[in-house]
Parts: structure tokens; sequence; C-alpha cells
């Protein structure tokens, strides 16, 4: 029988050379005349390691990585298609550590087969949860959601079963589910990687989504920076469509669920859910003013479930071990798993699925291994650009919606960006504006007026002028901005901003550039 | 410019339309579609898309000028993404873009006088883990600096 090697296809891989990896492993097989088949599957999530190359054993999986072009010679010469001994061997690959300690329910698949492989989708536990689904009312799978504690993974948190009840018991002659793959927060990729490594995952959850709630339509909206999700969702949606998933009879239902595939242009604010609705209508993507809920009155009007990939990934296991498996991970009203992306100046960076109340030292340390420039830790921004700063000193934090909401920071979808002691703070807090500035749909004040005097005040800041005097006009118009935005675009600026602000008071404090005047 | 001459801008929009079912909620799909044949959205396209899809010019005015991936003008035969979000930022991207557009005399936004080169900002290509990130030509690319950055365009435009 064939070696079969595999190597990632996830575009992370391929951004640092998998491509190329796999062709040169094919090139010197065929070369040395070794009966060695190359596949390519998903990335397991340990990007620090990538490209990682796995070979089948008779023992199990044998990990290689990262491997470079010039590697593949001295790994044949090492055997490694039998799993020899080479300078960059990992041992199994399910026995690293990083890969080891996590609690992947989410992401129980990744990196295990060929993404658009259906048969292994189904012989790894595929469709399990969808088939509970057909065989219970669309009431019990709505309670089964609600008992899991599942919370919206998007980064509001908001309880997925309590919408889904929503949809389920508003009468329409039409429902539909709009799934949120808008990943455009800096310090994310989880989205990205469920859609490139586990496609049909996230197509159960969403029919499971539409049978629970009465929708017979499902949209992903899929942001434009990532084409290679694009075409495996697209891919993923026809193989299933063909093979009875979706369609007029669900899995043998009688009910008829369908997925269109969607994308987005480039505007960050079509993460925000009624931007979203209204982008997928095909209008610019202004903020909806809230209500109607899009529960009640979402998509075209009717009545729609919009939950984020993560949230939708996640119901699969949910239904098919059943809720209190899901609920017995996790700590107080932060019930299962989160799929934490570790980003930035940090030395293993990938994604960590643990049960909330992992500590962020926990994740950005033993997991990170710290920062990768190897210069002293100075902040990490958790949950994306409209998350907080937090500081060394509240590293033993429990990732817990309510633990972080209580220390004025926020768990958002778990993405970590670290920055080492070359930050600069304030100018991180410029960026937030300016950020808010480039991004804002414009249609309410705060927002759109706020993000910009934010960012001129904190030139001013930047430059020593009036420093004292200028730092409480941002503090002024922060408060503002929270309480008078329409969305957490401009709602949520502040928070990184505040945050920086509280937390390294000195680097605000300029002296007046003489330089400049 | 020979690089404008030489490319072909007329794009059936009409044709475009019709592929998607003259769907009014489609008209993203439809000016990425657009934008695909031609190189850009050119302003003749706009009011055959509106008549099309029974919108108003205006309507479609607004959506194609609201989002930042549909371009007015043709890009350069290289186009080059730079990722400016924290993630990158954190890992020194900052630096980067500012030599490499510093060299040209360039802005972000802007494509060089021959038409080769444009460079583009993004907020975050999802590669966070292996930052700097940059898109070249639709292609990722991690763990950039400006040395690779410089070699990986050179590539791009041969």
């Amino acid at each position: 029988m064939s070696t079969v090697i595999w190597v990632p296809k996830d575009s992370a891989a391929v951004s640092i050379g998998a491509n190329d990896v796999a062709q040169a492993l094919e090139n010197e097989s065929k070369k040395r005349g070794l009966d060695v088949v190359v596949k390519r599957n998903g990335s397991r999530g340990m990007f620090f390691l990538e490209p990682l190359v796995e070979v089948e054993t008779a023992n199990g999986r044998v990990a290689y990585g990262p491997v470079d072009v010039s590697d593949v010679g001295s790994l044949f010469e090492a055997a490694f298609e039998k799993g020899g001994a080479h300078r960059l061997s990992l041992g199994l690959t399910e026995d690293i550590p990083y890969l080891k300690n996590q609690e992947r329910l989410t992401f129980a698949r990744a990196g295990l087969a060929d993404p658009l492989d259906l048969d292994s989708y189904i012989s790894n536990g595929g469709f399990e949860g969808l088939r509970k689904a057909i065989a219970s009312a669309p009431q019990a799978v709505v309670a089964e959601v609600l008992e899991s504690g599942l919370r919206g993974r998007g980064g509001a948190g908001f309880p997925a079963g309590i919408k889904w009840k929503t949809v389920l018991e508003a009468q329409a002659d039409q429902k539909y589910v709009a799934c949120n793959a808008d990943e455009g927060d800096s310090g994310t990729f989880a989205d990205r990687m469920v859609m490139e490594g586990d496609p049909f995952c996230l197509i159960e959850g969403m029919a499971i989504a539409g049978l629970a709630s009465g929708a017979t339509e499902g949209y992903v909206y899929i942001r434009s920076e990532y084409p290679d999700a694009i075409k495996v969702m697209g891919a993923a949606v026809v193989l299933a469509r063909r093979a009875g998933w979706l369609g007029q009879n669900v899995g043998g239902s009688g009910k008829a669920f369908d997925i269109h595939i969607r994308r987005g242009a480039g505007a960050y604010i079509c993460g925000e859910e009624s931007s979203m609705l209204e982008s997928l209508e095909g209008k610019r993507g202004l903020v909806r003013a809230k209500p109607p809920i899009p529960a009640l009155k979402g998509l075209f009007g009717k009545p729609t479930v919009v939950n984020n990939v993560l949230t939708l990934a996640s119901v699969p296991i949910i239904l098919a071990k059943g809720a209190a498996f899901y609920k017995n991970f996790g700590m107080g009203r932060s019930r299962g798993t989160l799929a934490f992306q570790l980003a930035g100046n940090i030395k293993n960076g990938g994604l960590v699925e643990k049960a909330f109340g992992v500590t962020i030292r926990d994740l950005i340390e033993t997991f990170g291994g710290g920062t990768l420039s190897g210069r002293p830790f100075r902040a990490a921004q958790i949950g994306g650009p409209l998350g907080a700063y937090v500081s060394a000193d509240m590293l033993d934090l429990p990732m817990d919606y309510e633990a972080l909401a209580a220390a004025n920071a926020m768990v958002g979808h778990g993405g970590i960006v670290v920055f080492d002691d070359s930050v600069d703070m304030a100018e991180m807090a410029r960026f937030a504006f300016e950020f808010c500035a480039i991004e804002s749909c414009g249609k309410c004040t705060p927002c759109r007026v706020g993000a910009v005097r934010g960012k001129e005040t904190m030139d001013k800041i930047l430059a020593g002028d009036n420093v004292a005097s200028n730092v409480a006009l941002i503090e002024d118009l922060c408060e503002l901005m929270t309480d008078g935005s329409l969305c957490a675009m401009g709602g949520l600026t502040p928070m990184p901003v505040m945050s920086a602000l509280r937390l390294f008071p000195q680097d605000f404090d300029r002296a007046p550039n003489l330089a400049a005047e | 410019m020979t690089h404008q001459s030489a490319a072909n801008t007329s794009v059936d929009a009409k044709a475009v339309c019709a592929r998607h079912g003259f769907r009014p909620d489609a008209l993203l799909e439809i000016l990425h579609d657009v934008q695909h044949e031609a190189g850009f959205v050119p302003q003749a396209a706009l009011p055959v898309i509106a008549e099309a899809l029974n919108l108003s010019r205006a309507d479609v005015h607004g959506v194609m000028s609201f989002y930042h991936d549909f371009k007015s003008q043709r890009q350069g035969k290289v186009v080059v993404t730079v990722c400016r979000a924290e993630a990158c930022q954190s890992m020194g991207a900052f630096g980067m873009i500012e030599s490499f557009l510093a060299k040209r005399g360039m802005k972000i936004g802007e494509t060089s006088a021959d038409g080769v080169l444009t460079v583009e900002a993004t907020y975050c290509l999802g590669n966070c883990a292996l930052a700097p990130a940059a898109m070249i030509n639709g292609r990722l690319h991690g763990r950039m600096g400006a040395e690779k950055l410089e070699t990986r365009v050179a590539e791009a435009a041969l």
C-alpha cells in the first residue's frame, strides 16, 4: 500500500510555502521511485509549525515541521516516509503538547483529512448531529442548544438558543439562517480554518439551525479577503447538495434547506450583523437601528437566525453528544470551549481550543511560548480591534465572559494579539480611532465624527500639545461614543483607547515635540 | 498608457446581471464579476446594471462607492495588499510598508506611473499567527519582511 503524506492546503500554511513543499515531496518521491501519495488536509492550527508535514505510519501520524523545500531531500534520506528520525521530527502529531493539551470539540476534525472528502467527514462523526436533529422536534433541538449554554462566538456572547427560539416561534412565510463569515477582526482566523478545513461542519450546523428554526434558506456571508474559504465552501455546498444533505429533502427529513455563498467586498462593518444583512440584500452596509431584532425582522425583513461561523460549527457536536456533554466544559456562565487564537508577536501562534476558564497566561505563555521577538511582554489585545488591551498584571484572569467584563476587558471571539515592550500604546490608541474612521459606516454621528475627532486629538497628544486637557477630551469623547453609537463599531472603539490610557498612562505623557514647532 | 489601451475595458454588464438572475440582492456579486472581467468597475457599467436590476443609478453608485473592494480605475499588473491591522503591527508591518512605499515614492491606494504596481492597505487577512501578512495578486503571504516583500513583488511582476 502506498504511504500517505499529508501537507495542509490551508491558506496560512500555503502562505509560507505548503504548496511548494507538497510539490517537492511529490517530485522527490517520484525520483526515488517510492510508493508515496501526497494528500492535502486542512491545518491542525499549529501555524508556528507550518508547513507541517504528516506521515501515516502503523503507530499513527508522525509530524515534521516546519518543513522548507530545502529540507525535502534530507527528510527522504532519513526515511521520514517510514517515520524516520529527523531534525524536524515532532513525534506523533496527536502527542505534540500544543495539540494534546487542548480540548478540541469544534475543531476535533481540523487537519485530519481532505476538507472536501465527504466520506471521511462522515466516518469522523460528521452529520451525527444533523441526524439527531432530523429525528427530533424543532422545539427539542432548540431546547438542546439553549441547555448547552452556547453563546455567540462572534464576540457578543448572546445565547444562541434564545435567538433560535425567537425565530422558531415567529410566524412567517419565509425564514432564513445567515451565517456571519465576515471575520474581519485582527487576530482571528478560526472561522477561516473551519471554512477551509472542515466546511461540512459549518454546513451541518446551518442545516440544524434551519430545521430547528423553520428556515429553508441559508446564506454564508464570507469576506472577500478569504478567497480560499469562498472556493472551499462553494465546493462543499455542491457536494453536500449532491449527497442529499442540502436541498428539498435534507438527509431524508422531508424538510428543505439550502445554502447560498455570498462574497463581501472589503467592508469591516459588514461583520456587524445588521450591516451584514443589508449587504446580503445588495445594499450599502449601513447598520440598522434595533429594534426590530433580526430574529424577527432580519434578512429581507423575515425572521433570521444570524450566527457566527464558530457558533454554527459548534452545534453539530452539541446535538451529537448532548447538551450535558458540552456544558460540562467551561466555567460560570461561559460554557463549552472557545477557539482561542494566538496571534501577533507570539512564538507559537495558532489555534488553541480550550474550555472557558483557562487563564490568559496559560494561553500566551504555556501554549504561546511568549513573544516571538524574545523581548518582554507588554500588552495583549483580546477580542479584536474593538477589544481591550490587557497588561502583564492581568494575565492570571480566567477567560470567561463575565470575569473579563469585570476587569473592563472582553473575551470577544477569543483572538489574542500579543505585543512586546517596543509597542507605543498611545500610537495604538490613535490607531483604534483611525481604524474606526476608515471603517465606520457613517450612519450615526458619535462613530462617524467621534472617530475622526479622536484621531485628531490623539495626534495632538502624541505631539505633546496640551496633553492633560486633550486626554480629558479623549475620555469625554469615549464616554459619548460608548453611550451614543448605534452599534459596537463606535460603541467599542473606546475599549482599546481607554484600556491603553488606563493601563499605560506613561505612554500618553508626551513632552511637546519641539522639532515640529 | 499602454496597459490601459491594450486591455479590454468593455464588459457586458447586462450579461453579468443575467447570470445572477437580475436579482438586486446580488449586486455585490455582480460588481465583483464586472470587476473581474474588466479589471475595475467602469463608470459606463453602472447605468446598465441599474437598469437591469431596476435600481436607481444612485443606488448602484452608492453600493459601489461604499465597499473598499470596488475600484473605479484600473489596477496595476501587480496588486500588493498589505495588512495594517494590529497583529501585523506587532510584528513591524508599519516599518515594512513605509520602506516599501518610500523606495517608490508611492502612497497607499496609488498605482505606479508605469501601471505596474498598485499598493492597497487592508485590515486583516486572517494570517495573524504568521504576521506580517500581505496579499499579492490574490495570493496570501505570511511572515513577510522588507526583503521578502521585495522578492515576492519582483516575482509577481515577471
